[in-house]
């Protein structure tokens, strides 16, 4: 019983996961639906499969492919961002900031340091460094 | 309580026909970004699949389908990736 309303909870944000999809006007915004509402709802559903089938063997295999799942995800929609940024998917137009802009080099693949209106900030860590 | 599962599988194929139709009807502009539009929709696909091959062992009291669900898992990650490196170089 308690599986079973799991299980519908689950299936119900992988629904509204699929109407994100169907619905978003923008690539990245169709992105963020998939990865976050799919993985949550399947995420509920593999946990109600984990407790409906109450063995050690069957639950931590349950366990394992929610884990897998919630590892990949975010690499996956980093990927299939960067890539759609790259090849320059265009914003939606209410969409307010976009930061990337001007920083990134489209031939060598690389973040160039700051644009050039912004004055240069010492940073502690993570910066390239520019020769 | 079996009119709980079948309302799961009922909003699950209803995702499914969502997303079939949207991968058909994607606005082209630019081939790459087309593909995609084509990638997020398979990727969310292959979770679907995921999602309703879980289901599937449950309500037929099946363990071994976890398995196939563990492999697909690992397939799409795959596949995922590779679209998405491929369409990065692009051109």
């Amino acid at each position: 019983m308690f599986a079973q309303i799991l299980m519908f909870i689950g299936a119900f944000f992988m629904f509204v996961a699929a109407l994100g999809v169907a619905r978003m006007p923008d690539l990245f915004m169709r992105l963020q639906s998939n990865t976050k509402s799919a993985t949550f709802g399947v995420g509920f559903l593999l946990l109600g499969a984990a407790i409906h089938f109450w063995e050690f063997a069957i639950s931590i295999r349950a366990l394992a492919i929610l884990i897998f799942l919630f590892a990949t995800s975010p690499v996956a929609a980093h990927m299939l961002g960067r890539a759609a940024y790259i090849a320059g998917a265009p914003l939606w137009k209410g969409t307010l900031s976009d930061d990337l802009k001007g920083q990134y080099d489209y031939k060598t693949h690389e973040l160039t340091a700051q644009p050039e209106e912004q004055q240069p900030k010492p940073r502690k860590t993570g910066e390239k460094r520019t020769k | 309580m079996t009119f709980l599962n079948t309302l799961s599988f009922g909003l699950l194929a209803a995702a499914f026909i969502l997303v079939v139709i949207k991968m058909f009807l994607e606005p082209s502009r630019d081939h790459r970004i087309l593909a995609l539009g084509r990638a997020i929709s398979l990727d969310l696909m292959a979770t679907l699949a995921i999602g309703f091959i879980t289901l599937f062992a449950v309500v037929n009291d099946k363990k071994l389908f976890l398995d196939v669900a563990m492999v697909l898992a690992l397939i799409a990650f795959l596949g995922t990736v590779a679209f998405a490196r491929y369409l990065e170089k692009g051109k």
